[in-house]
């Protein structure tokens, strides 16, 4: 198990991770994988080498994140919605998913229908919080992530795109999608 | 035989221009392909096409008397559809008196300010885009070629650095829609190409005429990034690219996008 930055509470109440230079992040993680060396290659986890920012401490285990980010048990009704919703969620524009009653849904992604059955809850939660821990070039967003990005918005900047009770909510509700789409 | 390896050595030369992921000049396709059928009628008759009410305004405009000399643009350059014949094709260019790229708009304000001695138009205005709708009509049917002035490769260079450069919160480069997905389906829409060549442009989703830039500025709030300001010479940089990208399609100008 790997825990990933403690971030500090700033004054004003508002969660921020910590964020270090870049060139500082490099080096701290190279004297990190020193010091781990022997654990890294004991976990066998190719996925180990991401590291990240995210506004709360997460403990990542191998492929997956086994704990809720929040400690409150997500809402698959709530979930379903926000997958739905075009401007928060964002999900239909790239996956398409067992939603008869939206049209207009993308195609870039895999269908969400049977995500429940590939996944674990634990593997959905770390895909949601760092897609690009397993394939750096993905067009998936990283919704719980808020260091490496580049030129943001000032609204945003500071902020993962999703809160850590939404993403439980997601993650309840994508456990419930049990059935592959039909071909 | 000689023929067949002359065609051989053009395909490898030209695709030793490309860098890995752009799209094959035999590939490039205008976003009307993928069009639907009404859009496509709305574009091609011009008594249904929407921007034909800037073109007329910019009709007008062109020979009105403007500024503290009271020159019109016909003034100088005569007859429009002589003298802007397949120009607009050929912008933005760089040009060597500022050394800067120039887009058609920006043109059209040069002359504004130094020739007329007119107040410059203000971006996306009716008057600006009417002119801009005007001169590009004149193009249409023009093959677009890609700019070899050695002076323009730099900003050609910079257009394609931003183009594929990830950004905003949602982490997205141009390239990775435009490059790599575009035939799929984003929430129900075609992803297009990305080509420049029907601008300005009359899309149905704006209700109204709107210029690259616009689309640009879209694209870059989608991504939830940092605008650039209006003048900003990274707009310029990415048309130029665009421009030179989309070589060898056809100007549809003014067209009509969803």
């Amino acid at each position: 198990m790997m825990v990933v930055r403690t971030p500090s509470p700033r004054p004003d109440g508002e969660r921020v991770g910590v964020r270090a230079s870049a060139p500082l992040r490099r080096r701290h993680s190279l004297a990190m994988s020193l010091f781990l060396i022997i654990p890294l290659t004991l976990s066998l986890s190719p996925l180990a080498r991401g590291e990240g920012t995210f506004p709360a401490r997460i403990a990542i285990s191998g492929d997956s994140i086994p704990d809720s980010l929040t400690g409150v048990a997500g809402d698959p009704v709530r979930g379903r919605a926000i997958v739905m919703d075009r401007q928060v969620g964002l999900c239909l524009l790239c996956h398409s998913g067992p939603f008869p009653e939206t049209r207009f849904q993308g195609n870039l992604a895999p269908d969400l229908a049977g995500a429940g059955a590939r996944w674990s809850e634990g593997q959905l939660r770390l895909r949601m919080v760092d897609a690009s821990r397993f394939n750096p070039d993905t067009i998936m967003p990283s919704y719980y992530r808020i260091d490496g990005l580049q030129h943001v918005a000032k609204a945003y900047a500071g902020k993962p795109l999703l809160e850590a009770q939404e993403i439980e909510d997601i993650v309840a509700f994508l456990t419930t999608l049990k059935t592959t789409a039909a071909k | 035989m000689i023929f067949r390896v002359c065609l051989a050595v053009l395909a490898i030369l030209t695709a030793s221009q490309l860098q890995a992921g752009e799209i094959a000049p035999e590939q490039r396709r205008s976003a009307y392909d993928t069009m639907s059928a009404g859009t496509r009628a709305m574009q091609d008759d011009d008594m249904a096409n929407p921007a034909t009410l800037w073109v007329l305004d910019g009709e007008a405009l062109w020979s009105q008397p403007a500024g503290a000399t009271q020159k019109s643009c016909a003034d100088c350059h005569g007859d429009a559809k002589i003298s802007m014949k397949g120009r607009a094709a050929r912008y933005p260019q760089f040009d060597a008196t500022t050394g800067g790229v120039v887009d058609l708009e920006q043109q059209i304000n040069y002359c504004r300010r130094e020739r007329q001695k007119a107040t410059p138009l203000a971006f996306e205005s009716h008057e600006l885009l009417a002119l801009s709708a005007w001169v590009s009509l004149q193009s249409r049917g023009a093959r677009i070629e890609a700019s070899t002035d050695p002076a323009a490769q730099k900003a050609i260079e910079a257009g394609r650095r931003l183009f594929t450069e990830r950004r905003g919160q949602l982490n997205l480069s141009c390239a990775q829609c435009h490059d790599d997905n575009w035939g799929r389906s984003l929430a129900g829409a075609t992803i297009p190409q990305g080509h420049p060549n029907g601008y300005p442009l009359y899309r149905l989703e704006w209700q109204s005429l709107g210029s690259m830039r616009r689309r640009l500025r879209n694209c870059l709030s989608g991504m939830r990034a940092e605008l650039w300001p209006q003048d900003a010479p990274e707009y310029d940089d990415l048309e130029i690219y665009l421009m030179s990208r989309a070589s060898s399609l056809t100007m549809e100008s003014p067209a009509v996008r969803p």
